[in-house]
């Protein structure tokens, strides 16, 4: 057996792979780019949830959000380490997310304009990454799969504190109710594409499946979440926008309707609504703590000078 | 019934634990480095949390029904009885940091002193807590006062300008007014200028170890505990009050 039989001998053993194990090329920058992309998602992530922040309505909303962005900041930390065993550093994959070369998830593309925004991406959002996390803590690279089991508990708590603000919602005024099915109605159809393109469209996920980075198709996760999700929209009393969604008994799962895809590409390509903003936004967090980091690491320099005369 | 006096007191503990903590919130999703985002959103989570408990705790003593949100979200600018300094905008993160660092240290032996009375029982145990959050205030932000004033040229001229706007904010935190000396008489409050005294030594040291030494005491701006505030307060409190006052009554 060659060094590439016995590597997929050994995934296909379902045996985790570590930072100093041989791994081919291809499982390297798949995970990476994978792993990246993620933690990319998690920082992107927090600017839509950010601009509700200030504005929270109570100030246990206000604690409750706060400490969900932050929990997404840590995420990102996590990963961005697990992508770090992998022999990259953090620096440059955030020049590449500043740059476009690297992608984070397209959801947050689309902009936060209601206070019901909060409950939905915590319903939806979160809750569909969990659908796609939640196999991933049994990815088959060590760093990844654990940074994963941290993630995912705290991703379960975001989905149900984003159910309770709808919950709250819906249980209020007509005012409130009506805020929050219209939150729905912009958020649905974008969930949705957070599992991917069709799994016949898919351009990474057999070999991913092979390597067991992967566990499920987009198609099968996507249905798992709806088939999930459309009670809890009926205990919440609202409509999930999409005439075809029916009740297949011979399938045991929910019909949908067609997935506008060519949003989802443009989306993808930069073109969704706020695309330019969130990278305007994380490029000026950095550039403007461009001379934090610099002294950070002159004052560190200069301690390490001065005990170094001290010892000698 | 518990006097006029000290209801007040307690507000405008809470008053300064919103308005900082609203201000450092701003942060959130923008920090230098994603390690000092997460600090700051803590940092910020720790006054909110004290203002919750501070403002539930005068909301009892005044016994007319008004919970934690009814201080922070439905009173005007001029109700509100915090400390200038807190108000001002979120400047850089030097900016920040010192502001943090000026304050902490003073909400620090503030509430240490709070936690050691017994005039106010239920005061005292929300100090205790707050004592230990405010100790990590102060260390993380004395620990990046020296870093960035004993950092680059750059670094050190930033927060060299942030201590000079901020200095003249300082001496309204040790300025008594009726409510503190009820509050002090009470044996509830300490004494102000005992905790100036221990304050300036923490400045002091620090900020020599930071290169920046201490400005001259000049004219202080004064009127935060009045309820004359800066132009700034307005705008905070119109964008963190806005939701909640649209739909007055209702539960989130
Ligand atoms: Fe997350
Ligand atoms: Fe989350």
């Amino acid at each position: 057996m060659n060094m590439n039989e016995r590597f997929e001998a050994y995934i296909a053993s379902d045996a985790k792979i570590e930072p100093k194990d041989w791994m081919p090329d291809a499982y390297r920058k798949t995970l990476i780019r994978q792993i990246s992309q993620h933690a990319h998602s998690e920082v992107v992530g927090m600017l839509p949830e950010g601009n509700w922040v200030t504005r929270a309505p109570s100030l246990l909303r206000k604690s409750i959000l706060l400490a969900k962005v932050q929990d997404e900041a840590g995420h990102g930390l996590y990963l961005y380490s697990a992508c770090e065993t992998l022999g990259v550093s953090r620096d440059d994959l955030i020049a590449d997310l500043h740059s476009g070369k690297a992608k984070y998830s397209s959801i947050f593309n689309y902009p936060a304009t209601s206070w019901a925004d909060m409950g939905t991406i915590g319903w939806l959002v979160d809750g569909a990454a969990i659908m796609n996390q939640v196999p991933l803590c049994k990815t088959s690279y060590g760093p990844y799969a654990r940074a994963m089991v941290r993630v995912c508990k705290e991703e379960s708590f975001h989905q149900r504190q984003g159910f309770q603000i709808l919950l709250a919602l819906c249980n209020g005024t007509e005012e409130q109710k009506a805020m929050a099915q219209e939150s729905i109605n912009r958020w649905w159809w974008p969930a949705l594409m957070m599992f991917g393109p069709r799994d016949e469209d898919s351009q990474h996920t057999e070999e991913s499946m092979r390597w067991r980075i992967k566990r499920f198709t987009n198609d099968e996760l996507r249905q798992k979440f709806i088939d999930m999700t459309v009670p809890q929209a009926e205990l919440l009393g609202l409509t999930i926008p999409d005439p075809d969604l029916k009740w297949n008994e011979e399938r045991g799962h929910y019909d949908f309707g067609e997935i506008n895809w060519e949003e989802f590409y443009h989306v993808i390509r930069g073109n969704g609504p706020c695309n330019k903003e969130r990278i305007a936004a994380r490029q000026q967090a950095h550039d403007e703590g461009a001379w934090v980091r610099e002294a950070a690491l002159a004052h560190s320099k200069k301690r390490a000078a001065q005990s170094s005369t001290h010892a000698a | 019934m518990a006097a006029q006096e000290h209801i007040r007191y307690i507000a405008r503990l809470g008053d300064d634990a919103v308005v900082l903590g609203q201000r450092l919130s701003e942060w959130c999703g923008h920090g230098p480095i994603l390690e000092e985002d997460i600090a700051l959103t803590n940092l910020s989570l720790d006054y909110i949390g004290q203002a919750r408990a501070l403002y539930t705790h005068a909301g009892a003593l005044e016994a007319q029904g008004h919970g934690e949100d009814h201080f922070a979200y439905f009173r005007d600018e001029e109700a509100f009885e915090n400390h200038l300094m807190v108000e001002l905008p979120k400047g850089d993160f030097g900016f920040t940091v010192m502001r943090q660092f000026l304050f902490a240290t003073f909400a620090y032996l503030r509430m240490e002193a709070l936690a050691g009375q017994t005039t106010d029982p239920e005061l005292a145990a929300i100090a205790a807590k707050s004592v230990k959050e405010l100790r990590y205030h102060v260390e993380h932000a004395r620990d990046w006062v020296v870093r960035l004033g004993d950092g680059t040229a750059e670094s050190r001229e930033r927060l060299h300008r942030s201590l000079e706007q901020l200095w003249p904010y300082t001496g309204e935190l040790f300025t008594p007014d009726a409510v503190d000396t009820w509050a002090e008489t009470a044996g509830m409050a300490p004494d102000l200028a005992r905790l100036k005294a221990r304050w300036d030594d923490v400045i002091t040291a620090a900020l020599t170890e930071a290169t920046l030494g201490r400005p001259e005491d000049g004219w202080m701006q004064a009127g935060g505990k009045a309820g004359r505030h800066t132009e700034h307060l307005g705008y905070l409190l119109a964008e963190m009050q806005s939701l909640a006052r649209k739909h007055p009554g209702v539960t989130w």
